[in-house]
């Protein structure tokens, strides 16, 4: 908590690099000011401070990510933003507009520029997919005309215009979500909220739905803001990421720069599940912790960055004129830097390993020492 | 059987089927809406009034734990005021009505209940008044559970229906009593119980299949 506490309240985490559009007041589609959330206690339930300190602005257009773990306080968060949820103090403003202070009718026609899918779908199971779709233009008050014209576009948009006359019951998961955002989509919002979408997903549908909401960021200019557990997630959607845990915004900025250099655990934790930050099995197994005659050193370096790593094995070999063996190697992309950890083998007795070491520090590659393989 | 007797059979059963159906007509007009509000007017739900909640809740329990019959002599007063006499089918209607109302609205509730929340916040994320909810995602989500209700009631209102020839109500279980049992015809007390059973049956089976039928949450192809 303390951790947390003194970095979101003392300094807030800087972007490395300057971005594109700075998220200035002018341009910025969300924006929580100060906003506090907490329940009240309820029955035999203490009062739970959901969030806390939370001030940052999600800009025009773009695709933010607010990653954190189950009870982070993301499902708030984003409950906040199209009213479905009070914040307890500060004010979260949508489009310019105040939508805390809002309620009744004023709230409602507001929500209409705010969708949102689910992760469970939230279908009516008993009307069809196209009447699905229609509901929110039927409670927006459109005419039959509009509505037939609006959700024949959007059934082609989501690429399921053949199942238009099939009952939830009738569809896979995939595309009752293209559902989902069909009808999140029918009355032309600005920004779309998903709340954990492809989580009840097997990975390939989930990549298509990923696919099909880049698609609508770059045709239509919807921002959105995805809240999910999911690493994979936000690494292959989102530009912009924001890290919670407890309450707080531990870490936000772009998600190159945040992932190359995660400052908090939370983040790193979420990283090392994709990039799997762990010693290989079958490698982790062979280690000795002294040196074996005839065998390798073993070091591991940390590839962060957009071209760390690329030559370094290649450069370490003709330096210290040895052949070094690659033991392990995991690089992933995330924004277009690379991200990973190579485990070497380097021969030649621990004269020869100190010397790796040392190129490697130089070379800004910090190397951590495993142990030894035969 | 005589003619005669089987005349009887078949006015009786005219008169059941009028006093039942028109009490389940009125019953279910006044059931459902108080079975909807009382599944959305908890603490935190649509139509959050906890304390009129709580009040219709103990009126429909007392309503629904007073024996039938007593019902039936007790209301006299009241039944007078609305039908013009205490005597007849017609009367009958009156304490079937008022004894079917809170059952049907606890079977509501219950259906009501049934429909998962995570629709209610769906609807209200893109501005669905609450009425809007209650009539375009809670009703037509729980219509199946809604016609078994619905058939439940009919059902139990077909064997309230067979007390009320205490107040001179008629149908089938007043001929069932006087014949039947008073003049010791048990073969009319036989054939009553077959019409009734009969009766059920098809009541039943004609609320299952609807229910089926409203039911997308089966494959039907």
């Amino acid at each position: 908590m303390n951790v947390h506490q003194s970095l979101t309240a003392a300094e807030p985490v800087e972007t490395l690099s300057p971005l594109p559009h700075p998220p200035t007041t002018a341009d910025a589609m969300v924006r929580f000011e100060q906003v506090a959330k907490a329940y009240p206690a309820y029955r035999d339930k203490p009062s739970v401070q959901a969030l806390k300190d939370i001030d940052f602005a999600i800009p025009r257009g773009s695709i933010t990510g607010v990653i954190g773990r189950s009870g982070a306080g993301k499902s708030s968060l984003v409950r906040l933003i199209n009213g479905l949820e009070k914040p307890s103090s500060g004010r979260v403003v949508v489009d310019g507009r105040d939508i805390s202070g809002l309620s009744g009718r004023d709230l409602r026609l507001a929500q209409r520029s705010i969708g949102m899918i689910f992760q469970h779908f939230n279908l009516l199971s008993s009307r069809t997919a196209a009447d699905n779709i229609a509901l929110p233009l039927e409670i927006a008050g459109w005419s039959r005309r509009d509505i037939a014209v609006r959700v024949a576009e959007l059934l082609e948009l989501v690429g399921i215009a053949d199942k238009y006359d099939r009952y939830p019951s009738e569809l896979s998961g995939g595309q009752k979500q293209r559902i989902g955002i069909a009808r999140a989509l029918a009355t032309r919002p600005n920004v779309l909220l998903s709340d954990e979408a492809t989580s009840a997903l097997d990975p390939q549908t989930t990549r298509s739905i990923l696919d099909l909401l880049a698609n609508i960021n770059r045709e239509l200019g919807v921002t959105i803001v995805l809240i999910t557990h999911e690493m994979s997630v936000v690494r292959q959607l989102a530009k912009e990421v924001v890290v919670i845990d407890g309450g707080h915004i531990v870490e936000r900025g772009h998600v190159a720069d945040i992932f190359t250099h995660p400052a908090h655990p939370v983040t790193q934790a979420f990283l090392s599940e994709v990039i799997g930050d762990s010693v290989p099995v079958s490698l982790a197994s062979r280690l000795q912790p002294r040196p074996v005659a005839g065998g390798h050193a073993v070091i591991r370096i940390q590839v962060r960055g957009a071209d760390a790593g690329d030559t370094i094995v290649a450069r370490l070999a003709r330096e210290l004129s040895i052949d070094v063996a690659l033991l392990s190697a995991r690089i992933d992309e995330i924004g277009g830097q690379h991200v990973g950890s190579l485990s070497l083998g380097i021969p030649g007795g621990e004269a020869a390993a100190d010397k790796a070491a040392a190129y490697l520090s130089q070379n800004n590659l910090p190397a951590e020492r495993l142990g030894y393989v035969a | 059987m005589s003619r005669d007797l089987l005349n009887l059979i078949v006015q009786a059963t005219g008169e059941s089927l009028f006093m039942v159906s028109i009490a389940a007509l009125i019953a279910t007009a006044f059931g459902l809406p108080i079975g909807v509000f009382l599944a959305t007017s908890r603490k935190g739900e649509l139509f959050a009034a906890p304390a009129v909640n709580s009040v219709l809740g103990i009126i429909v329990n007392a309503t629904r734990s007073t024996p039938f019959i007593i019902l039936v002599v007790a209301i006299i007063p009241f039944t007078r005021l609305i039908a013009g006499t205490s005597i007849g089918s017609g009367a009958a209607i009156v304490p079937l009505t008022i004894a079917a109302m809170p059952f049907i609205a606890r079977l509501v509730e219950a259906a009501i209940r049934e429909v998962d929340a995570g629709l209610i916040e769906t609807a209200s994320s893109f501005g669905a008044s609450p009425l809007q909810i209650v009539l375009k995602v809670l009703i037509p989500e729980a219509l199946p559970g809604l016609v078994l209700a619905l058939t439940l009631a009919v059902v139990s209102l077909l064997g309230y229906s067979a007390m009320v020839g205490a107040v001179g109500g008629g149908g089938l279980g007043d001929l069932g009593i006087r014949y039947g049992y008073q003049r010791f015809m048990p073969e009319m007390m036989l054939a009553v119980v077959v019409v009734l059973i009969a009766l059920v049956q098809t009541v039943q089976t004609a609320g299952d299949y609807l229910a089926r039928r409203v039911n997308r949450r089966l494959r039907h192809r």
